[in-house]
């Protein structure tokens, strides 16, 4: 959610029970536009909220001008001081991986993981050698954040469009999905690179633009029905929810070019999902 | 045209030609590109977008897309009826005032007539300061609808007790107090309906077996059914009533069963939001989603309904002698003043007590002895002698009415209450909240001497462990072996072949018979 209408936008997630009180929006609304200037970002979108057990961690994420590539992510307790959050390496989330329960609410909170390995020892024999990894929720959260952008972070069909030089841009002459569009998965696309692009069958292929179909459409997520459309207020916004993360809601409405995202809940995969369906 | 006297004639007539392709028509679109470039210039100069470069191709593409018009008919007037207005449609009763003929204004309205309706805009407001809740418009729609819910129900108490999102569709829950001598006769119905066509499948099956005589009989003794509490008792105290859009028709939900309780415990599905959806889980759930969500609506609101201490107290003229009964009544403490924010946020959470009973595993509020025979449900005698007497079972417990939190189990090792003050700037005004991290979606908050609970959510309970489908019952014991049933080779044709010679040896005059063919009756008689 672009921070400069922040305070406009989330009343359309406020359905799902996402909501910001005033004291926090104006905060952000002051800090973020003070963190877009000193980083000198292109924007600032609001990224949401990861609940932990004694304070909340409020995200937002600046870009520049190619949005995929120049990220970065901060967060923040009180919404008005800003960290930037470390960089999500292959090698931590190997470590996040095998943390499991709920954010602490403290950046300097240690999970501690102890790792039993055999180390083949004198005489042939296999000794067991504990080694204790400690993790800081601070690492975990950025881990985490990467993953749900990776899995879950959607944006509609002709938002973006990919220059002739590669460089991704959102699209000026987007005028939003038709009602009709706006009910199917595939005008939806992971705003991920490594999503793969799913085979098309003819009828897609005839409405083929290479500009604007570079990304992944998620209908064919696994497990099927890993997203759920609803049309709030008759067809007045549509409203998609992960299910997979639960708390990723995206809200367009449709013939605007009003779109966002955010994610409010307790930063944990949903593992279940497959019994719940 | 000045310029084109200056210009030689060769010149001039390649300029010509070049003209004339480019205004030549196209056979498909009914356009030349020299139309259509003076167009796009057109648009670019009335319009001056920045960068017009960039936005080239858009533009000309929109262009050509403006040219397209399909050819009138009548088809064309008319206009779809599309959900947001047929929403609107059904919504617009929620706006008309109800007012006496010939008054253009509605009743100022008397102080002692009470209307069972909470002032929900000003307990929304203490949520969306906790940073809670739903937007302001969707709350009043609501408001609105429990409006009409009072007008069309004899209700004593009405609260909005949240919201659940499902797959397709949501519900917001209405939480209801008939008022007395009002109550509802229908569940009771429906529920004797049940239980006839149970009994009635019983004797069905009585002479199926009577016909097919020596089916081996189970021994298996389904547990006893344990009934549902009365209705305003325990988990049945309150009636239900959903709807899935504000305007939409209220519909009441079915009394919960302890059964449904105690299978929703070990389910986890996502609502699809219709409420006739069926339930498709192992262990199979008795009923439909609306039994399902009544179900969650149970454990919900026996574990997050809190209220801060003091509020509630038990009457005091009330017997105190029924040690045996657990108390489940209480009364509003009118000398209550309030707790300071101090002490409602305090760490240990003793200042917060349940006010909702306790569902203990059985999935009722109140014990019931399911060995305790009901006294109309007569069985076959022999069949009551021949089962062993279970051991009278221990009553199960749970903590009383009102109790702290503090008491509450804890989650994943850490509290079950997470308390925060709804502002850090201005901590004057600010009220206190706390939030469940058993059922992630529920907050309470209170303030002075107000305080709400409020649910929004998928409706489904916190496991940091993975959640992992109850495995299947045992496999069924193999029936015992013994002699006559073992398997045993079939004779071969030598071996037929030889028996029949024997036996037609024999029959003949009783010669004598060959070593071999003995040896192989022998062998065939075993």
């Amino acid at each position: 959610m672009d921070s400069a209408t922040l305070h406009l936008d989330i009343d359309y997630v406020g359905s799902s029970g996402i909501l910001l009180s005033t004291e926090q929006k104006t905060a952000l609304q002051n800090s973020l536009l003070i963190l877009k200037h000193q980083n000198k970002f292109k924007k600032v979108v609001f990224w949401g909220k990861i609940t932990g057990c004694s304070k909340d961690y409020f995200v937002a994420q600046g870009v520049g001008n190619d949005e995929m590539k120049e990220k970065k992510t901060f967060y923040s307790l009180d919404c008005s001081k800003w960290a930037l959050l470390p960089i999500a390496t292959d090698e931590l989330k190997i470590l996040c991986s095998r943390i499991k329960g709920r954010f602490a609410g403290d950046p300097s909170y240690e999970y501690e993981h102890v790792e039993i390995r055999k180390v083949p020892g004198e005489n042939g024999e296999e000794n067991e050698e504990e080694t204790t990894i400690a993790i800081r929720e601070e690492e975990r959260l950025a881990v985490t954040i990467d993953a749900i952008d990776r899995d879950v972070k959607i944006v509609p069909r002709g938002a973006y469009v990919k220059l002739p030089t590669g460089e991704i841009q959102s699209n000026p002459s987007f005028e939003g999905l038709s009602t009709s569009n706006a009910a199917k998965l595939t005008s939806y696309f992971h705003f991920d690179k490594s999503a793969s692009l799913n085979k098309r069958n003819l009828m897609q292929k005839a409405s083929f633009d290479k500009s604007l179909d570079f990304l992944g459409d998620i209908s064919e997520d696994v497990p099927k029905g890993s997203w759920s459309v609803q049309f709030e207020r008759g067809d007045a916004v549509v409203t998609i929810r992960s299910l997979l993360w639960i708390g990723y809601v995206f809200y367009h409405i449709p013939d605007t070019r009003s779109y966002g995202h955010v994610y409010v809940g307790n930063g944990e995969i949903n593992l279940d999902l497959s019994f719940m369906l | 045209m000045e310029n084109a006297t200056n210009i030689d004639p060769a010149e001039s007539t390649e300029i010509l030609t070049a003209t004339s392709y480019l205004m030549k028509t196209s056979t498909k679109s009914k356009t030349s590109l020299y139309e259509h470039l003076s167009a796009i210039l057109m648009k670019v100069l009335n319009e001056r977008p920045e960068n017009p470069v960039d936005i080239l191709e858009d533009m000309s593409r929109n262009i050509k897309k403006s040219k397209f018009i399909v050819p009138n008919d009548t088809i064309q007037d008319e206009s779809l009826l599309s959900p947001a207005v047929d929403l609107a449609d059904q919504q617009k009763a929620l706006f008309e005032v109800r007012t006496e003929e010939g008054e253009d204004m509605p009743p100022i309205p008397d102080d002692d007539q009470d209307l069972p309706l909470p002032d929900l805009m000003d307990i929304a407001h203490y949520f969306e300061q906790a940073g809670v809740g739903l937007s302001q418009m969707e709350v009043y729609r609501v408001f609105l609808a429990l409006k009409t819910l009072a007008e069309n129900y004899p209700l004593q108490t009405v609260r909005f007790w949240g919201k659940i999102i499902g797959l397709h569709g949501n519900y917001y829950i209405a939480e209801t107090q008939y008022r007395e001598g009002e109550d509802d006769d229908e569940d009771d119905l429906e529920d004797e309906e049940i239980e006839e066509d149970d009994r009635g499948d019983e004797s069905e099956n009585g002479s199926d077996e009577e016909d097919e005589d020596e089916l081996p009989k189970s021994n298996y003794k389904p547990p006893p059914t344990i009934p549902r509490e009365d209705n305003r008792t325990g988990a049945n105290k309150y009636i239900y009533f959903v709807c899935s859009e504000p305007g939409k028709p209220w519909v009441k939900l079915p009394h919960v069963t302890p059964t449904q309780i105690d299978i929703a415990r070990n389910i986890k599905k996502f609502f699809t939001g219709k409420l006739d959806a069926p339930i498709v889980s192992y262990p199979p759930f008795p009923g439909n989603e609306s039994n399902y969500l009544r179900a969650q609506i149970a454990r919900i609101t026996g574990s997050c309904q809190i209220s801060p201490l003091g509020y509630y107290h038990f009457d005091e003229d009330e017997d105190e002698d029924e040690d045996e009964n657990v108390r489940d009544s209480f009364i509003v403490n009118l000398e209550f003043e309030g707790l300071s924010l101090k002490e409602l946020l305090e760490p240990s959470l003793s200042n917060w007590v349940h006010h909702v009973q306790y569902l203990l595993p059985q999935g009722r509020c109140t014990w019931f002895n399911p060995t305790e025979k009901p006294e109309d449900d007569f069985e076959d005698e022999e069949d009551d002698e021949e089962r062993e007497e279970p051991d009278e079972p221990e009553p199960e417990t749970g903590p009383p009415l009102l109790t702290p939190i503090s008491e509450d189990d804890e989650v994943d090792g850490r509290s079950s209450w997470t308390p925060y003050l709804s502002s850090r700037l201005v901590p004057a005004y600010a009220c206190a909240v706390l939030r469940s991290n058993r059922w992630p979606g529920a907050y309470a908050f209170a303030i002075d001497r107000k305080f709400e609970n409020i649910y929004i959510g998928f409706g489904h309970k916190y496991n940091s462990e993975n959640y992992s489908p109850l495995p299947p019952p045992p496999v069924q014991d193999e029936f015992p072996s013994g002699a006559d049933i073992t398997e045993i080779d079939d004779p071969t044709i030598e071996e037929e072949n030889a028996l029949r010679a024997a036996q037609r040896a024999e029959e003949e005059d009783g010669e004598e018979l060959d070593d071999e063919m003995d040896e192989e009756e022998e062998e065939d008689d075993d």
